[in-house]
């Protein structure tokens, strides 16, 4: 029998025991192992837990459950092709992630961006940022057994869906933002269906808040409950609506700002208690302000065309091709080889309903990725599972891993 | 004693077994119907008219699905633990009365099994049988999902108990008797909600802990402990469990209306006492209402702020209720 030679190597028992407390060794605590099946650790997160009655003494994240080498897949992809991939990450940001897949290709080649496509960019973006968070605020008050929220919340998503559909045929895995712009113009509904979803979900919005923001069931169940420090959020890399409930106004739209952000006027909410319950304030504030800064996009909506006009990266229009010999050529190129992008590396962020998203991309010279490395939130914010959920009850557990919103597709790619 | 009055007793029974477990077919379909409407949905409609079948769907499919002992399981206690828990359920409405007498081919039939002089504490003493059934199912699965769930409903059942226990003193107090018939009669003019409100709030509150529903649905809380006591269990067996958690619903809203809202009384009900039974159903189907309505709005409380509240709160409450009770009804003149 050869033995195979390989870097993999099981990891041994004795080297996983300085995670749990001596107690455990002995039977006094009680180990419990809460995923990846389990109906609240939203996907397929493992979390093993050390129990003193239902007290946790110690939790350890296992991840890696959905994990889909994604991010290795697209480096047998062109760039356009590469892109579908993308939606498969995050998939509650699938639009976010095309947004920033793009605007790093974009970069590297060097490609401008229509007005009108940036500010379509924007609205779907934000609807998008509405939409995962209507499925957290849905979730995570399902987890805490406000079971009637979780429908109410499917209500309007449906609507973001809609408009999804309309614009891109595809209810999630959208791939509508493609490099250099749009994949084509939104339709002529496109304006009224999102006209209708800013006037109706404000008061909806309410709706959810009466349920929740008052209850004095869900403040005994989240204020206090899993609280984590601004330092220490910075000290784990942690970003997006957590960090803000801990007190910093860090939101890339607002310093790093893309596609058009600067134009439009709003707030970055903030929280200082830094517990579930701040984590939930800033969510729901956040969608107000999606809102604010969708209706202003959609008012100030400027004409023109969606798709930068430079041939040697994006497609000519269908219409084109017919009278264009150069059209065709172009097509066929695009579309069977691919466009070449230099040598160089690039790194782009965008604020993604979690958090800060990055996308590292380094072209070879040819017209795929040399490599591409998702900077992911999920994975970032999971990490601080350990330490803020110590000394909570098991009941706490399920609220606390709601309120961090992980995407276990964002978090194992 | 005449044959006649023992096949009378046997037939009754076997009417009371027969609506308690019908009751809880469509407790099921109601709830479903009722929490749907409640959350924008439409519920389950397709089989038979309005989704009238469905309860009986779900039974067939209940009986037909595979019965899995776990590995490591304690066998007996596995399957004695539904049996011990459903059968509290079924006998515990055997005292409360549904009407008065009705004329039934030329024989006075009082509406009711039994009128006993303890029924109070029957009811009481029944009713905490049934937890042991959920401890030991928590306890024989080998699962410790379950077990947490049974540890829970041991320490929920305690420290409710004692409220709801304390819940029943007011309408004895007022009555004089722990005959339930003897309480519905005392509350021909007046129904005990409007004398004693704050019990009848304790006995709400406590009922909904007893019978493990929503916000107290510790026990089973499938968000955190995937379905609570009963994860390993399958098929009929399962199927028990739901079956005594629904007639227990039904159970405590029947003993709860007779205690607080009037039971069978209301109008015209001496004229034609077939109208109690009818007056009774419309009470517990609210009663039900009301059951649900909650479980549709409110979040789960946590285990340990349910205890706090269970012995800071309502057991201080429910003493200070029967003071007020037992001083009024001195003052009205006993």
């Amino acid at each position: 029998m050869t033995e195979k030679t390989s870097n993999y190597r099981e990891t041994n028992i004795d080297e996983l025991r300085h995670l749990v407390t001596g107690r455990a060794l002995t039977g006094e605590t009680m180990l419990l192992n809460m995923g990846p099946q389990h109906p609240s650790t939203h996907g397929v997160l493992r979390l093993l837990l050390e129990l003193d009655g239902e007290i946790v003494l110690n939790c350890i994240p296992d991840i890696g459950f959905l994990h889909t080498g994604v991010e290795k897949n697209m480096e047998s992809k062109t760039y356009q092709k590469a892109e579908v991939m993308t939606d498969r990450l995050d998939y509650l940001n699938n639009v976010g992630n095309n947004f920033v897949y793009c605007m790093a290709v974009e970069k590297l080649v060097d490609l401008d961006v229509p007005e009108r496509a940036q500010a379509v960019r924007v609205i779907l973006a934000e609807l998008t940022r509405i939409s995962s968070h209507l499925l957290w605020i849905g979730t995570s008050a399902l987890d805490l057994a406000a079971m009637s929220v979780f429908m109410y919340a499917m209500r309007e998503r449906e609507m973001i869906l809609d408009i999804m559909e309309m614009c891109s045929g595809q209810r999630m895995m959208t791939t509508y933002i493609r490099p250099g712009g749009l994949w084509r113009d939104v339709p002529a509904e496109f304006d009224g269906a999102v006209r209708n979803f800013v006037n109706i979900f404000p008061r909806r919005l309410d709706e959810y808040e009466s349920m929740l923001t008052k209850n004095a069931l869900f403040l005994e169940r989240t204020v206090g409950i899993g609280p984590i420090s601004q330092e220490d959020c910075i000290r784990y890399g942690i970003t997006g609506p957590v960090l803000r409930a801990s007190g910093r106004a860090f939101d890339l739209r607002k310093i790093r700002p893309y596609s058009g952000y600067e134009k439009y006027d709003f707030t970055v909410p903030t929280q200082t208690a830094g517990d579930v319950y701040a984590r939930y304030l800033v969510r729901v504030q956040e969608m107000r302000e999606s809102i604010k800064i969708i209706d202003q996009a959609i008012n100030k909506l400027p004409g023109g065309p969606i798709r930068s006009s430079n041939r040697k990266f994006v497609p000519p229009p269908r219409s084109e091709i017919g009278v264009s010999m150069e059209a065709l050529i172009h097509h066929f190129k695009l579309w069977t080889e691919g466009f070449p992008a230099p040598a160089e590396s690039v790194y782009v962020t965008a604020e993604s309903p979690r958090g800060e998203i990055g996308v590292f991309l380094e072209g070879d010279g040819g017209p795929k990725p040399w490599r591409i490395h998702y900077r992911t939130p999920s994975l970032l914010n999971l990490q601080v599972m350990p330490l803020i959920t110590r000394n909570h009850f098991v009941a706490d557990l399920v609220g606390i891993i709601g309120s961090l919103d992980v995407i276990l597709g964002d978090s194992d790619r | 004693m005449d044959a006649a009055l023992i096949w009378e007793w046997i037939i009754k029974s076997v009417v009371i077994l027969l609506v308690m477990t019908g009751g809880f077919a469509y407790v099921t379909l109601y709830e479903r119907r009722v929490l749907a409407r409640m959350q924008v949905r439409i519920g389950p409609n397709r089989v038979g008219w309005q989704g009238l079948l469905q309860p009986v769907a779900d039974g067939i499919k209940l009986i037909f699905k595979e019965e899995l002992t776990p590995v490591g399981a304690d066998r007996l206690i596995f399957i004695l633990a539904p049996v011990i828990t459903v059968i509290p359920a079924l006998i515990v409405t055997a005292v409360v009365p549904w009407g008065t007498e009705v004329n039934l081919f030329g024989r006075i039939v009082p509406l009711r099994l039994a009128d006993i002089n303890v029924a109070v504490l029957y009811i009481l003493s029944v009713t905490s049988i049934s937890v042991y059934g959920i401890t030991l199912a928590g306890w024989s699965s080998n699962n410790k999902y379950a077990m947490l769930g049974g540890l829970r409903a041991t320490a929920q059942m305690i420290s409710y108990e004692l409220a709801l226990g304390m819940a029943f003193v007011g309408p004895i107090l007022w009555t004089g008797s722990m005959s339930l018939g003897d309480i519905v009669s005392a509350q021909k003019n007046l129904w005990f909600v409007v004398i004693m409100p704050l019990g009848f709030i304790i006995y709400v509150i406590a009922s909904l802990a007893e019978v493990n529903r929503s916000p107290f649905d510790m026990p089973e809380a499938e968000q955190e402990l995937t379905a609570g006591y009963h994860t390993e269990y399958s098929g009929m067996k399962f199927a028990l469990f739901f079956m005594a958690e629904y007639i227990k619903m039904i159970g405590v809203s029947m003993i709860g209306a007779t205690l607080f809202l009037g039971g069978y009384q209301g109008p015209f009900v001496d004229a034609y006492p077939w109208l109690g039974p009818i007056y009774l159903f419309i009470k517990v189907a609210l009663w039900l209402f009301f059951m649900i309505w909650v479980r549709a709005t409110l979040p789960r409380f946590r285990y340990d702020r349910l205890m706090a509240f269970g012995w800071k709160v309502l057991l201080p409450l429910s003493l200070l209720y029967i003071v007020v009770t037992a001083v009024l009804r001195l003052l009205v003149g006993g």
